[in-house]
């Protein structure tokens, strides 16, 4: 890829031998893999016998197809450029995105504080923006590790399960209310995330990433089999729903309609649960904001820029990683705890390792360490996942093709430059070319 | 150890495997000099920077730093430890500054450990208590002197990694200087400077010196800054210190010659005298 971009960068204009060349190997690729599975049909017969036929004029379609996919991809690639490439755009035009820039953020959070008062009487679009919101805030859990400290953590789904199974735990046996487990489910799930961190300390890269899959694994499978504890893959049902301040949301006396003498509906709950989820997604995003100011952020940014020097400059890198861990984990719990009320029942099912891939996935799509990337790729991974249900079962290959080009175009992410969190003169946005990623 | 040594390394020895990289060498550095650490490539300097540092830890051998603060046995140290407890700060041979981040981020980031403490450990800084912003204040007070006095406040705010080699070398030298170190290692800080640049760095050590009263650790190659600058020179050859004195006792000094580059004495001198 990085060779490809170079060589883009350097010729001036599409280079035609040099695709052609690429769409050739892409086509022998294409032959060799589907000659077995599109170019030959086997099947059983009448009589158990194996009867097969050759398909060629399928597979030769097929060929064609990747070789002129190949094409149209360098073309567009040549088309757009790599994401440095300096486009020459009129002032005016410049002046009118920089506006649109620096209005995007307060006109999605007043678009999102509307979202119950629009459309208070479309239930399936308030549960989809609770949906959202909350795989915003995991996102946003997540960018302090996997963004911020450059730590790849493919198991943050643990941190999840954990916060949910406190809340459901404290919560169904000892009644403690909503409000006093939501702490204490981040506790325990930052508790968790320091346990993750001291093993992994020493681990970079692929073996970091490896080792928090395991982990993620692991917990999921002590839930299932801890089962009197846990209820194990029966999981546990029954969760109390969140009270306004002690308020309960029911019908009947002593309700919130009650009181204030208006009619009940269960839509209620529903905008209760929204803004409960946006103003503990809102709390993330001003944490880690302020974070990113303070030393430990900066520390954990220098940490993903290059560990040596970090050690040299005398920080001690063990806690500052284990603090990344906690952070990012804390903010996991208070996002599973919301899970469990917001449910009323949890299971082990809801902890797999398609939700840690999700999640990360939205990190890296919206472009590491950027909040407002994270939350638009949030955005486009759940919401944009729901546009497509028209389509049925080609849902997930418009989905994923939808993926690959936007990571074609964009590899860095949605947002991929670096604000400084510090400056004396101009607030220059750093390239993403200059950036690293972070080694584990 | 003498009362005016800031540094003494002890009898130090470093092997990888089967090879001594480092051979029972003892040196000393004074206090509020600059002592360079010259030899062949290949002969153990930078080895023996990461053993001072605390990136390795040596296979025998003591090292004993002292200064205003207290007494260290550097060997015992974690590598941070040297820098946080021993202010022992050092630059690297192929520079490590945080590419991605300003030139004044990286400057804030070595203030780490002082505006930890004024943040209270991250938990009043959060809450942006007058104490924390005034600490954070004078921090980039502190970045802003070192910036100009390097040069480069014009471009502190642009990426580390968008300056050109010169400019980075001397800021990672900035951003060691922030940390506030009692010794300053520098592995090879005029490599792949030009005449003019090599001179500025002189200047800037010269002065990190007397106004800082830092003292200065040097690896180094290019003899122009080696011989002008030095107050003591240690040759090494092959993990041993064949020969140590002024920059002029060093320059008469046949086995160095000998030694430095092989058994052409007269390009040697030519090395020696600094005139390629």
């Amino acid at each position: 890829m990085a060779a490809n971009a170079s060589q883009a960068k350097t010729a001036r204009g599409p280079d035609a031998a040099f695709i052609l060349k690429k769409a050739v190997i892409s086509a022998l690729v294409a032959l060799v893999l589907f000659s077995l599975m599109i170019g030959i049909r086997t099947e059983a017969g009448s009589d158990g016998q194996l009867t097969w036929w050759t398909r060629f004029g399928d597979l030769a379609a097929m060929v064609a197809v990747v070789f002129g996919g190949s094409i149209v991809m360098e073309l567009l690639r040549h088309w757009w450029g790599p994401v440095d490439t300096v486009r020459v755009v009129p002032p005016s035009a410049q002046k009118v995105f920089s506006f649109a820039g620096r209005a995007l953020v307060p006109a999605l959070l007043i678009f999102t504080f509307l979202v119950p008062v629009i459309f208070y009487d479309e239930r399936y679009i308030l549960d989809l923006g609770i949906l959202v919101l909350t795989y915003v805030m995991l996102g946003w859990g997540l960018n302090v590790v996997v963004g911020l400290a450059g730590l790849l953590d493919l198991g943050y789904v643990a941190f999840y399960a954990v916060g949910a199974y406190s809340y459901a735990l404290l919560a169904t046996n000892f009644g403690l209310s909503f409000w006093i487990c939501l702490p204490l489910a981040g506790i325990l799930a930052a508790f968790f995330g320091v346990l993750l961190g001291f093993p992994v300390l020493r681990l970079r890269g692929d073996y970091l990433a490896i080792v928090t899959l395991a982990f993620g694994e692991i917990i999921r499978l002590v839930i299932i089999n801890w089962q009197t504890l846990t209820g194990g893959p029966n999981g546990i049902s029954g969760i109390p729903r969140p009270t306004m301040f002690g308020i309960p949301l029911t019908p009947g006396d002593g309700g919130l309609a009650d009181r204030l003498g208006i009619e009940f509906s269960p839509t209620h709950r529903i905008v209760f649960l929204f803004y409960l989820i946006l103003a503990l997604a809102l709390l993330t995003n001003w944490v880690t904001i302020r974070l990113r100011r303070l030393p430990i952020g900066r520390a954990w940014e220098a940490l993903r820029e290059d560990e040596v020097a970090c050690r040299a400059l005398g920080i001690n890198t063990t806690t500052t990683k284990l603090t990344a861990f906690a952070t990012g984990a804390m903010f996991g719990g208070f996002a599973g705890a919301f899970f469990a009320t917001r449910q009323g029942f949890i299971s082990p099912e809801s902890f797999t390792f398609h939700e840690s891939a999700l999640v990360l996935a939205i990190v890296v799509l919206g472009g590491m360490g950027s909040q407002l990337g994270v939350a638009l790729a949030a955005l486009a991974m759940i919401g944009g996942f729901e546009l497509f249900r028209g389509l049925e079962q080609f849902r997930m290959l418009v989905f994923g093709g939808a993926m690959v080009l936007l990571m074609i175009w964009r590899p860095r992410g949605l947002i991929g430059h670096r604000a400084p969190t510090v400056f004396l003169e101009r607030n220059t946005v750093i390239s993403s070319d200059l950036v690293k990623e972070g080694h584990g | 150890m003498n009362i005016n040594d800031i540094l003494s390394v002890e009898n130090l020895t470093m092997r990888f495997g089967g090879i001594v990289a480092v051979n029972d060498l003892s040196f000393t550095a004074e206090r509020g000099k600059i002592t360079a650490l010259i030899g062949p490539n290949g002969a153990g300097k930078t080895t023996v920077f990461n053993c001072i540092t605390g990136f390795y830890k040596p296979t025998s051998g003591t090292i004993k730093l002292r200064h205003s603060d207290g007494e260290w046995r550097l060997e015992r140290l974690n590598d941070f430890r040297i820098s946080k407890i021993a202010k022992v700060a050092r630059t690297f041979q192929n520079i490590r500054l945080f590419p991605g981040m300003t030139a004044l981020e990286n400057l804030m980031v070595a203030q780490h450990n002082t505006l930890m403490r004024a943040s209270g450990f991250t938990l009043l800084g959060l809450f942006g208590v007058p104490s924390y912003r005034a600490a954070e204040k004078a921090a980039i007070d502190l970045a802003r002197y070192w910036l100009d006095q390097i040069g480069l406040l014009e471009r502190a705010d642009d990426a580390a990694g968008n300056l050109p080699y010169g400019d980075q070398r001397r800021l990672e030298i900035a951003r060691a200087m922030c940390t506030e170190p009692a010794l300053l290692c520098l592995d090879e800080p005029a490599a792949g400077l030009n005449a003019r640049e090599s001179a500025a760095l002189n200047e800037l050590l010269l002065k990190i010196r007397a106004e800082h009263g830092t003292s200065i650790l040097l690896i180094e190659h290019d003899m122009s800054v080696v011989m002008q600058i030095s107050d003591h020179i240690n040759v090494l050859d092959y993990g041993v210190k064949i020969a140590d004195g002024t920059p002029q006792q060093i320059r008469d000094n046949p086995k160095v010659i000998a030694a430095y580059l092989g058994a052409d004495e007269e390009e040697a001198i030519a090395v020696m005298e600094g005139e390629t």
